[in-house]
This record gives structure tokens, sequence and C-alpha cells, in this order.
């Protein structure tokens, strides 16, 4: 029989449940931790849902939304990001093959809402500043108290800040800032500019191939960061093994 | 072994799928069944092929609802159970597994040609090369055409280009010694903003060109360039430069 869905008969949608499920996990504890506004920090550590340097006084919700709206813009509008949910969630199409309800008015990207989607390289802006912003809040944390902390969070911390790298590190709008919108690298006459910019450009390329391994990773590294840190912060792990130099 | 095939039959006015059984040997590719039930079954079925190697993009079809070449899907690849075989859903069906693709090769022709400077230096460097040569790889298949759900179920043949052609695009807007910006051309008349990245046509590549994020959305980035970014329309204006 010609199935009206799909005539695929492979498990095509596995992809689809499994990102949600995943999604639900990662966004729900992520939204839960930022409403939380207590436990995000403990001895040298703070959260990295709460990575805002500075809380005015007349700042009445929880910390994390003084930043928040960064990491959230930059993953929606992400090109990644942007795929996975256009399937996932608004099954736009919800796997290769499979059938949509034809829409007359279909306008993908190019009309209002979607195409505010192209504010992505903005959200890049201050994402690169937010992760100078991690860097910083990690080296501080390392020189706690006049001495050298090195704890289990130090590695939690540094391993989700090197997947936040990786992550902004591969972004598409990069990737084109920092070459991608030259028709030819070589054509100024410098040859050393033109091999530094192809030089980056090749290295943000090669982290642009593993953006959707690093998208999620990084989601879930800042989870178990911020888990971590509250869970020492509410006392109910003991100690946070750590050498002091 | 015996194994059994479903094979769309029929043309726009009335087709419906019909089984065959037949003996099929190691190493049979789809488009090795199809020959074999044309020659010992149904003399009068339809189907395009011609390089049996994976290199003339004819031979384009949907096996099990994934469009793919049938000389380079192999049986054993497949599940276990009929194999069902139909034409590419996104153009129009001539006969059987036969669709006519014309309308590719007027999407082709909206494309201004490479257009290099009356005063050209034929030399250039390989790393102003590279980015175009995977796209060189494209066989015009249209598996990536037809896989799209712009074209396959929203239908906007009329507005929207389709992968290949941004990839064709791409490649002439990323090589060296073309002068032509062809941004306004893909916002305009190849809609590219009605593409939402999915990517099944990257899935779907038998040449595994990188089509979404080595062609589409580096062009929609220099659309966002040119269209989308008051920061930098503002400073262009500013400092008199043409944003290109
Ligand atoms: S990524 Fe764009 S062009 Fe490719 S199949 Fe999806 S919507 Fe079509
Ligand atoms: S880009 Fe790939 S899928 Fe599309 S026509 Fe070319 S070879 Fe076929
Ligand atoms: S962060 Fe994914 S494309 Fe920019
Ligand atoms: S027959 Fe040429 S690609 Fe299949």
């Amino acid at each position: 029989m010609d199935s009206i869905m799909t005539n695929r008969n492979d498990f095509w949608w596995l992809s689809p449940l499994i990102i949600v499920i995943a999604g639900i996990i990662a966004g729900g504890y992520l939204t839960w931790a930022a409403f939380q506004g207590e436990f995000f920090e403990w001895g040298p550590y703070l959260s990295p849902v709460y990575s805002s340097p500075y809380v005015p006084s007349w700042w009445k919700l929880s910390p994390a939304f003084l930043l928040l709206w960064i990491p959230a813009g930059f993953r929606i509008t992400c090109y990644y990001g942007r795929k996975t949910y256009y399937r996932a969630v608004f099954a736009d199409p919800l796997a290769c093959g499979v059938e949509e309800p034809y829409r007359k008015k279909y306008k993908g990207e190019s009309k209002f809402p979607f195409i505010l989607q192209n504010i992505h390289r903005y959200f890049l802006y201050f994402a690169l500043i937010l992760l100078v912003l991690h860097w910083t809040e990690l080296i501080l944390s390392v020189f706690y108290n006049g001495s050298l902390y090195f704890g289990m969070g130090t590695l939690i911390i540094l391993l989700d800040t090197l997947a936040l790298s990786f992550y902004v590190f591969g972004c598409h709008s990069l990737r084109h800032i920092v070459g991608g919108k030259t028709r030819c690298f070589s054509c100024d006459g410098c040859p050393k500019k033109a091999k530094i910019s192809h030089g980056i450009w090749k290295k943000v390329s090669l982290f642009n191939t593993f953006h959707n391994r690093w998208f999620w990773i990084s989601l879930f590294s800042v989870g178990v960061a911020d888990l971590y840190i509250r869970l020492l912060a509410m006392g109910i792990l003991g100690s946070d093994p750590h050498i002091i130099l | 072994m015996n194994s059994k095939f479903r094979i769309y039959r029929g043309n726009q006015q009335k087709a419906e799928y019909k089984d065959y059984e037949i003996e099929v040997q190691e190493g049979m590719v789809v488009l090795d069944a199809v020959h074999k039930i044309q020659a010992e079954l149904e003399p009068d079925l339809a189907v395009r092929w011609n390089c049996k190697a994976g290199k003339c993009g004819s031979c384009s079809a949907e096996v099990n609802g994934k469009p793919v070449l049938m000389c380079m899907t192999r049986l054993s690849s497949l599940p276990e159970g009929p194999v069902q075989i139909g034409p590419m859903k996104a153009f129009p069906l001539i006969k059987d597994l036969v669709t006519d693709v014309s309308w590719n090769y007027e999407q082709n022709k909206k494309i201004t040609p490479f257009t290099p400077s009356k005063d050209t230096v034929w030399k250039m460097q390989q790393r102003d090369v590279e980015r175009a040569q995977e796209f060189r790889k494209c066989i015009e298949c249209f598996l990536c055409q037809d896989v799209c759900h712009v074209l396959r179920t929203h239908k906007k043949h009329d507005q929207f280009f389709g992968p290949r052609f941004f990839v064709r695009t791409a490649s002439l807007d990323m090589h060296p010694l073309d002068t032509v910006n062809r941004t306004e051309l893909l916002k305009e008349k190849g809609g590219i903003g009605l593409c939402n990245i999915t990517k099944c046509c990257t899935e779907v590549c038998p040449e595994d060109i990188n089509i979404t994020d080595n062609a589409i959305i580096p062009m929609k980035e220099r659309v966002a360039d040119q269209y989308y970014d008051p920061i930098k329309t503002f400073w262009g204006k500013l400092f008199k430069k043409n944003v290109k």
C-alpha cells in the first residue's frame, strides 16, 4: 500500500523522539534551575547558569535571568538548533521523505516570525562575550582564598567551558565572519593575510563539522555543572574532592 | 533465493503498486532487480538509467520511501520484506519509475553564469578554489530536489530553486574569478528564505556534498549581510562602503 505519510520502513521516528526527550530533560532542568534563584554558588564555584558578575539591587527575579537570554537566544537561533526543532517539534518535516500537511502559505524563514532567525549573528557577539566571562569565572575559581584550588568542580566547570567554547567556535555565523563571506582569500595580494584568514576559516569549519555534537554536549554539561554546585550548596554532597597548592 | 518487489506502475492518470517475485543473487543492486523484472516479467516497465555506476544521475527513485540511486543501492542493505520502488515524488510522472525532471533545467537557466572580468588572469590558489570543488561533484540526480519538503510537499516550484541550484549558485559566488553577486537572485527568485535548513538534501546526496552546511547556510549568511543586518548596513552607509 502507498502510505499517505511515508513509505519508509526504517526507524525514521526514533531520531525526533530522542531529540524531544533530550530537549525536555535538558531544557526542563535548566529552566527549573534558573527559576530557583538559590544554591547556585558554593565555595569557589558559581553555576554557569548564573554567570552574571553583577546583580543590581533592584533586580527582583532570579539572577540567572540577567544573562540567560544570551545562551537561550543563541541556541534558539542556532542553525543546528533550528533544524532540530523545525523537525522534531514543528514536524516541518518530521523526517526526510515523511509527509507533513501541505500548506499553501508555507513561508519557511522568508517571512515573520522565522525571518527573525537572521539575528543569530547578534546573539553570537553576545555569546562570545559570555564565553570570556565563563573563562574568567573559571580562572577566578582557581585563585581561591589566596591559594590555588583545584577541585572536582573545577574539572566539571572546565569541561563545560571547553564544550561551550567548541560549540561557539563552530557557529555558522562565526564561520561566515572569519572568512566565509569572502569570495577569494588571496585576491587582495597579501599572501600572509590570506594564509591567516584561510587558516582561521579552516579551523572554524572543522569545529563546524561537529557543531551538532557540541550543541548537545554543551547543553548537558551546563546542566551537570549546575547540578554539581547545587548539590554541594544544598549540602547533599558533603564535600568537593580537591587539592590546594 | 526469491525476493518480493512492489513497483509503481502507471502514469499520471492511473497508477498503483504491483507485486513481483524474482530470484535474486548476491551482490545485486535495486536497478539489477528492476532490469530482471523488465526482462522476465514486464517488458514495458519504464526505468531511466545509463551508467550503472552512480555517476550519470539517471536512476533516481524512491526505494522503501527513501530517495536513492537504484544502481547504488544493494538489495542486501535493505531490510527484510518486499522492496518498494517508486518514482521521485517531487516531479511529474511520465511512466512507472520515470519522471519529468525538465523543471530543473529551467531553474538552471535563471542563474547568471560564470562571469570573469575581461582582463582575468587565469591563475588561482588552491585555498581559493577548494570550497567550490566539493560542489563540482554534483551529478544532477535531483534526489536533493526530490526530498526537499519545500518542493515535495509545499510545491513551491514557482518560487524556489531547490538545493541543487543553491549548490550551483554557491559554486559560482565562491569562485575566485567570478565577478557577479547573486545574493539578490537567491533571495528574490531563488527563494532561499523558504529553506528551513532541515538538511534532508544533505542526507540523500549520493555524492556526499554537504549541501546545507557548505552551500545553503553560507549563502543565507550572505543574504543576511545584505538584507537583514541593520548594523552592518548602517556601518556601510557611515563609511560609504558597499555591503557586498
Ligand atoms: S535544507 Fe533546505 S533545501 Fe535542503 S531539503 Fe531542507 S528545506 Fe530543502
Ligand atoms: S547536490 Fe547531490 S543530490 Fe543534489 S543533484 Fe547534485 S549530486 Fe544529486
Ligand atoms: S551557534 Fe549554531 S550556527 Fe551559530
Ligand atoms: S545509472 Fe547512472 S547513476 Fe544510476
